[in-house]
């Protein structure tokens, strides 16, 4: 178990933190009326939370390094992924899924029907991150931005021209692709660190442009009755349309799974995963580094940009304040917490960072703060994710040649 | 005429601030090729310690002078603890990962504190005491320079000063500029290389918690989020100047300071953000080595 | 009859205020193995890096020419890219394998520069495509059973002991159909055995018709494999020749023993 030397080290280590967090923690004044509030209960927590904390972590890390080495290293696949390799079993997980899917809607309320139509548009905003960033390694940190420009090209374009829905659903990704390659251009020299900088600098300009240049995206106040999705030209009332966009975004992301499941295993998606691995040699291989990277952003952009379409869609009003960094950032940990390049990762990370707050009401001033733990502690303990990273089998018969 | 050296004074003022922020980018980067993204955090957490110990001082009844001292000490103080407990959490055991890993931990950590000191304390703009009472000798000049300004110049200068003799002369700054040369070589030589990497933290944090209270003096408020921005744009002046460099630093964040300062004065103020991005922007895609840097060939 | 697959002529390359080549001339005929040998900083890697378009030459011209062809394609100017597609694929002196790819995705890296398929084709794999793939990994495993790595395929290339990681690179090379092979000090990191091995190996890749240019500190190997031997010191060459001819060059000796000292 835990020796008395770890025990006094998570002691002081408590000590540390009580001393560390005393004045924002324990202490609040009131400026205005000039009284100080001595919090000490919130020492106390600090220094049980602490001990726990790191008594747990010595814990998992005594654990670890008792098991043999080698398991880490030889494809070890999780309980979900043997589950798949079996037809029978992966049948009846699909089946199970896809009844619970179909008939959410009418199993619960409209407030969470909606709740589960926005983690859907994360699943698919993930998988569109995880191309650039868990395939081709590419840190892009204004991923936004194509979001930005998915529902402003269809709030502008429903409110000048009154296009609807399903005309501006190409038109916005292929504009969110256009822009992709754009940012793509400049970047394309550019290692890990700089290359998010920059694109976190790209995020951050177009938000701010939105926000400023009043007369062409009407700035802070945003863009308001923008239409729902249209069907068959027949108006539906509110709940009917939570529904249908509800089994919209459904088939969104199965139509996004299919097509990154498709993407990932092909020429193109190992020149990613090459490209990520050792750019170098990735480039001595044949491979066009600068024609990968580009079409990394532009398709990861055109996801972006449709779920942007039906963002704006579904919640019929966007502002500038919607799009910030702070975005970019949850959809990252979506993809960190998944595992960079898994499909069913991005997934589960995506509905666990979305749905958890919801169902945690209580504890839900506490996300961001979560976020920022996760991305720590997943990199720190687990940077390969939830579902660790497998790569496809391959069998051979025996030639004779 | 006095509009021009108005600008003049408010941008070396903005550029100092900047400068006590980049230092703690550049010499971090420096030394373990990190963009410490919690950085900005540090500096608004010293920002918030001295805001907390000035008004607990000033309810208590305790003199000016005395407060100054006293929360200027705390806001180092805890800044610097900061720093160094970030680095043994957040990036210590990263230090051989691949390069996204300990990036994508201080975004993390960026936004942990964040939101940390948001729940501890408060969303609102909180005012922070005027702790630079106006000198009567700037009278005359008033209106062209405040007592904060000179205040935050004067500092700013001292503070260099005292960094540039640490790292030239004493065994640590020795020890700081042999390990961002070549960490191997540095250990094993004897150099306590973890040491170091904490040393360069806590001066970096100590730095930005100057930054913090002189800045917040200045503006007369602050709030959680203040850390990001003044974050992002002492990075930009950090790599502006060439990342790793010190003297880069400085140089960047004056020419920062000052370029913001007549660009907003002269031209638009709405715009002084996206200024500063595309600034950064611009230097990465272009001159990534920045004015003092040095371009690196990658061994192949 | 004799006929060039490569031909480097005046190669020049140039880092701020240092030579680092000086017009070097260097051919390898179709089906040869030659070997670029020279003391530690002679220039040798920097050369190959010059040829596949790492660095751009200061001054030179690099040709290639494919068998039975007289078309010289000039690799001038080319990125690294380019030169794999044209002909030209290399090892690396530090093993730069993917290395959380499989063994036989690695080699399946290879084929990409002999291969098409792109957006269109990955969504829905059209019969070309379906193909295309069938044939990749025909290719790959047949160069994996080559080399030797069968067993390995479906192994993540970093759990790999180092002499069959050495092999893997090889093998990801020849997947990209070269005209000319280069090999950076492929016998680097080797015991005997290993060595033995790989000169076998070398042998046979040869004896199939493939021409090979390497970089090898190891005499021994060198001395067994070459069909003709470049000597590099200091960015020059100083000697070329057959084996037996440069054994007994005096300022090849030199260039490695230093000036001799008559007792």
């Amino acid at each position: 178990m835990v020796s008395l030397k770890e025990l006094k080290k998570g002691f002081f280590t408590s000590l540390w933190f009580v001393f560390l967090t005393f004045p924002i923690v324990v202490i609040k004044v009131d400026p205005i009326e000039r009284t100080v509030m001595w919090r000490w209960q919130n020492a106390l927590y600090m220094a049980a939370g602490t001990f726990c904390v790191y008594l747990l972590v010595k814990y998992f890390q005594n654990r670890k390094e008792n098991q043999s080495s080698n398991e880490n290293k030889a494809q070890t696949s999780s309980l979900i992924h043997r589950a798949l390799q079996k037809p029978l079993q992966r049948n009846i997980l699909f089946g199970v899924v896809a009844t619970f899917a179909i008939l959410f809607p009418h199993l619960f309320s409209t407030y969470q029907t909606n709740v589960m139509t926005t983690a859907l548009m994360y699943v698919v905003l993930g998988l569109g991150l995880n191309i650039v960033v868990g395939l081709a390694g590419l840190l892009d940190l204004g991923f936004v931005a194509f979001y930005a420009v998915g529902a402003y090209s269809y709030a502008l374009l429903n409110l000048h021209f009154g296009l609807g829905f399903w005309t501006v659903l190409p038109i916005g990704g292929l504009l969110a692709a256009t822009f992709g390659i754009l940012l793509g251009f400049p970047v394309l020299r550019l290692r890990g660190d700089y290359l998010a900088i920059v694109t976190l600098g790209f995020g951050e300009i177009i938000r701010l442009i939105l926000e400023n240049w009043g007369e062409f995206s009407k700035g802070p106040s945003g863009i308001s009755n923008i239409s729902r999705p249209g069907f068959f030209g027949m108006g539906l009332n509110l709940e009917q349309s939570i529904h249908y966009t509800y089994y919209l975004m459904i088939l969104f992301v199965i139509v996004t799974i299919f097509v990154v499941n498709r993407l990932q295993d092909s020429r193109l998606g190992r020149a990613w995963i090459a490209l990520r691995e050792d750019e170098i040699a990735c480039q001595a291989m044949g491979i066009d580094k600068r024609k990968t990277k580009l079409v990394a952003f532009s398709l990861g952009a055109f996801w972006a940009g449709i779920v942007g379409v039906m963002f704006a869609a579904k919640t019929t009003f966007i502002n500038p304040a919607s799009f910030t960094f702070l975005e970019s950032a949850i959809i990252l940990s979506i993809v960190v917490l998944g595992g960079m390049g898994s499909i069913i990762g991005v997934l589960l990370g995506a509905l666990i960072l979305i749905l958890m707050p919801e169902y945690l009401r209580a504890l839900s001033e506490y996300r961001m703060l979560a976020f920022g733990a996760i991305l720590v502690c997943m990199m720190v303990f687990r940077p390969q994710g939830l579902i660790s990273n497998i790569r496809r089998t391959y069998k051979f018969e025996k030639k004779t040649n | 005429m006095d509009y021009f050296i108005e600008l003049l004074f408010s941008g070396l003022t903005r550029g100092s601030i900047y400068a006590l922020i980049a230092l703690g980018y550049t010499m971090v980067y420096g030394i373990i090729g990190l963009i410490n993204f919690a950085h900005g955090e540090i500096y608004m957490i010293g920002a918030f310690t001295a805001f907390i110990v000035a008004t607990v001082l000033s309810i208590y009844g305790f003199p000016l002078l005395a407060i100054v001292i006293i929360a200027g000490v705390a806001a180092v103080l805890w800044s610097s603890a900061y720093g160094y407990t970030i680095e043994k959490i957040a990036y210590k055991p990263l230090r051989h990962a691949p390069r996204l890993s300990p990036l994508i931990s201080a975004i993390g950590m960026s936004i942990f504190l964040q939101n940390y000191v948001l729940l501890a304390q408060t969303s609102d703009f909180l005012p922070f005491p005027m702790l630079i009472p106006d000198f009567e000798f700037m009278e005359p000049i008033a209106h062209i320079i405040g007592s904060t300004d000179l205040v935050i110049l004067v500092t700013t200068v001292i503070v260099m000063v005292l960094l540039t003799l640490v790292i030239k002369f004493t065994r640590i700054g020795k020890a700081m500029r042999a390990t961002a040369q070549d960490r191997t070589m540095a250990t094993l030589v004897g150099i306590n290389v973890n040491n170091v990497i904490s040393a360069t933290f806590i001066v970096g944090s100590a730095l930005a918690a100057i930054g913090g209270l002189l800045i917040a003096s200045h503006i007369g408020q602050i709030n959680f989020y203040i850390g990001f921005i003044a974050g992002i744009k002492a990075f930009t002046a950090a790599v502006l100047g060439g990342i790793g460099s010190i003297p880069g630093a400085v140089l960047g964040s004056l020419v920062l300071g000052l370029t913001e300062s007549f660009a907003t004065g002269y031209v638009s103020s709405d715009y002084e953000d996206v200024f500063a991005f595309s600034l950064l922007v611009m230097i990465l895609i272009f001159k990534p080595s920045g004015l003092l840097g040095k371009a690196t060939n990658q061994k192949v | 009859m004799k006929q060039p697959i490569l031909n480097v002529t005046g190669l020049s390359m140039d880092f701020g205020g240092i030579r680092a080549l000086n017009s070097l001339d260097l051919d390898v005929n179709n089906g040869e193995i030659v070997a670029l040998i020279g003391p530690n900083g002679a220039g040798k890697t920097t050369f190959f890096n010059c040829i596949t378009g790492i660095y751009k030459p200061t001054a030179g011209d690099i040709f290639l020419t494919p068998p039975n062809s007289s078309k010289k394609i000039s690799l001038k100017g080319l990125k690294p890219n380019q030169v794999t597609e044209k002909g030209l694929a290399r090892t690396f002196q530090n093993i730069r394998l993917f290395p959380k790819m499989t063994v036989l995705e690695n080699v399946l890296i290879g084929r990409h520069c002999r291969t098409k398929a792109f957006i269109f084709g990955a969504i829905f794999r059209t019969p070309a495509t379906r193909k295309e793939e069938k044939n990749s990994l025909e290719t790959s495993y047949f160069i994996l059973e080559k080399l030797g790595l069968a067993g390995f395929a479906n192994e993540f290339a970093d759990n790999l002991p180092y002499g069959a990681q050495r092999r893997l690179e090889i093998a990801r090379a020849l997947a990209t159909e070269p005209l000319l092979l280069l090999l950076d000090e492929p016998a680097a990191g080797m015991n005997p055995q290993e060595t033995i091995e790989l000169d076998f190996l070398i042998k046979r890749i040869s004896g199939e018709g493939q021409a090979i240019l390497l970089i090898e500190h190891d005499m021994q190997l060198v001395m067994s494999l070459s069909d003709r031997i470049f000597v590099m010191d200091y960015g020059k060459k100083i000697a070329q020749g057959t084996p037996a001819e440069i054994r007994q060059n005096p300022a090849v000796i030199k260039a490695y023993l230093g000036e001799e000292v008559d007792a």
